[in-house]
């Protein structure tokens, strides 16, 4: 079943000069395996077409059942450089969790995420 | 010693005014720890020294000591803080001018100095420390003549030797937010400066307090309708321990929220490689913490790995990168979107007949894509939408002309055009960064101690 990200996940998102980190936490153990194969850093480079012109590169966090992104050159040059109204890209994490994944139904719960 | 308790009064400057006055009243606290700088908080206070030798610091902790200089030395509470931007001793002289004013004494304050470099980097060049941009590789010698701050980031070990010479509030110029923590632990537990694991559990207790209410229940994306009272937030408190074991908590009564989905949400903001959190104390691993519930708004960190700490300390240096500047135009229903995109092709086409150049010219529409970009769906119908058009360019000129060009497409553009007031916009220096790294060899924190 595909769900939006924003129902197993939720998300933080900060700068680095014109990198933009965004960590992704699933909100049960039991969906965090979902997050590792269906984020892949390719697949979030897809999802950011248009707003990261560098590569995408990720972490993993097993214990905080969470990933961590990397989206390089995603700030418009970063900092007071920057003419975006997020230029620290503080949005980007729920940009993130527009992401559609794919997980089994039966292991949601249906109130999951408020969406 | 069982256990301290150190409290966040302040995750940037700008923060929360009355967040130290509640951490020293609404519980019992050991030490407040206050976060002052941000990367152009640094040349902001070289712009303000160099106009009055006297500033150059964050001067909001000034009257905040008028108000809590009596609570401190009543409850023994020490505080440590890197309000001292580049005049960390015009900032002690205020402390004792308001602390003599109000008749507090004795007072001690230590005070860390050595990491404002500007004035010695043709020095340090000469002796072979070339500061090349750790991002781009870039030669110094590029930018030298517009760099306006140049400060290495300290870890925690000046401030831990000012707390062991009697401090009882330690000024910082640079310093790394985690080092505010750490020291304290340092300083009590006698940590020596090997003992990676333990230092790497300081540095993260540092991390989860060092942008203040983000870490108990602000900006908490997982469930925010269910943090309560979020008016009266109280800030995160790491009651630490001898073993490098942290409790994250705040005080009992105040609103927010301390779970494990706040501290994880804060433990991934602004990190690269989790592996690798690189300090001047230690690089500590974040895939090693452990976090268990311990009551309500209690949860406690346990099992962080540390590793030895590299050979660099790092350099923030800003230099000026031109100009920009930003307008603004609140287009109404009916064809808000239809409207705010043609006055930006008309606005953008009497630019370039003026012949003005710029770096960048980027056009917004706040309400409809300006946090998400090409994501976001466009809308079928809006009730108003705003323009919002910056430019970015080398020459002064051109860019305070086109704040000049904003006013006239009120009556020469679309119709339906309001929220224009402010007058024109007028160019803004940018401040760009430039990271570096310095052999710790090259230079030394240097702790002046004044009693009073």
């Amino acid at each position: 079943m595909k769900v939006l990200l924003l129902r197993i996940a939720h998300a933080r998102s900060g700068d680095k000069g014109d990198t933009a980190n965004v960590g992704v936490i699933a909100r049960r153990e039991e969906y965090y395996p979902f997050l590792r194969t269906e984020l892949t850093a390719k697949r979030v480079k897809a999802h950011f077409a248009g707003i990261v012109e560098g590569p995408v590169e990720r972490f993993e966090l097993p214990n905080l059942w969470a990933l961590n992104f990397l989206l390089h050159d995603a700030l418009g040059g970063g900092g007071t450089l920057s003419l975006k109204n997020d230029a620290q890209g503080k949005t980007l994490s729920s940009a993130m969790l527009r992401m559609e994944v794919d997980i089994p139904p039966t292991i949601i719960l249906p109130d999951e995420g408020h969406v | 010693m069982d256990c301290i308790r150190i409290a966040s009064g302040q995750g940037f400057w700008g923060d929360l005014l009355t967040a130290p006055v509640d951490q020293l009243t609404k519980g019992p606290i050991d030490y407040l720890v206050m976060d002052y700088l941000a990367e152009v908080t640094m040349s902001i206070l070289q712009k303000q020294k160099k106009k009055d030798p006297a500033l150059g610091y964050a001067r909001d902790l000034i009257p905040l000591m008028e108000q809590i200089l009596p609570l401190l030395s009543a409850r023994n509470v020490k505080v440590v803080t890197n309000a001292g931007g580049v005049n960390p001793l015009a900032c002690r002289d205020a402390i004792f001018d308001v602390a003599r004013r109000i008749g507090i004494s004795p007072l001690k304050i230590g005070v860390v100095r050595g990491d404002d470099i500007l004035g010695q980097l043709e020095e340090l060049a000469l002796a072979g420390v070339l500061l090349d941009s750790m991002e781009t590789g870039d030669k110094l010698a590029t930018v030298i003549d517009r760099v306006s701050s140049a400060n290495v980031y300290f870890g925690a070990a000046p401030i831990a030797e000012a707390l062991a010479r009697g401090a009882d509030i330690v000024i910082t110029g640079r310093t790394t937010d985690t080092g505010l923590t750490l020291a304290p632990m340092i300083h009590e537990f006698g940590w020596r400066s090997d003992e990676w694991d333990k230092l790497a559990a300081g540095t993260v207790a540092g991390h989860v307090l060092e942008c203040g209410g983000q870490a108990s229940g602000g900006n908490f994306a997982a469930d925010w309708r269910a943090v309560p009272d979020l008016a009266h937030i109280g800030f995160p408190i790491a009651e630490a321990s001898p073993d490098g074991s942290v409790v994250i908590t705040k005080h009992k009564g105040t609103g927010g929220l301390v779970s494990q989905q706040t501290i994880k949400e804060q433990l991934l903001y602004e990190i690269g490689d989790p592996t690798t959190y690189i300090t001047p104390d230690c690089i500590a691993d974040f895939t090693t913490i452990r976090l268990a519930d311990d009551g309500p708004d209690r949860v406690r960190l346990s099992g962080i790995k540390g590793r030895p700490a590299t050979d660099s300390y790092k350099v923030s240096m800003s230099y000026l990168d031109g100009y920009t500047a930003h307008a603004t135009l609140t287009y109404a229903w009916p064809d808000a979107v239809e409207k705010a995109e043609a006055a930006d092709r008309i606005l953008r086409t009497r630019l370039a007949d003026l012949g003005l150049r710029f770096d960048e010219i980027r056009t917004e529409l706040l309400g409809v894509n300006s946090c998400h970009g090409p994501l976001a769906p466009r809308p079928d119908i809006v009730g108003e939408v705003v323009l919002r058009i910056g430019v970015r360019g080398r020459e002064k000129g051109a860019v305070e002309r086109f704040g000049k060009e904003i006013a006239p497409l009120i009556l020469t553009g679309p119709p339906g055009v309001t929220g224009f007031a402010g007058g024109r916009p007028k160019p803004s220096e940018v401040v760009a960064y430039w990271p570096a790294l310095i052999p710790k060899s090259a230079l030394r924190p240097n702790v002046i101690m004044e009693e009073q």
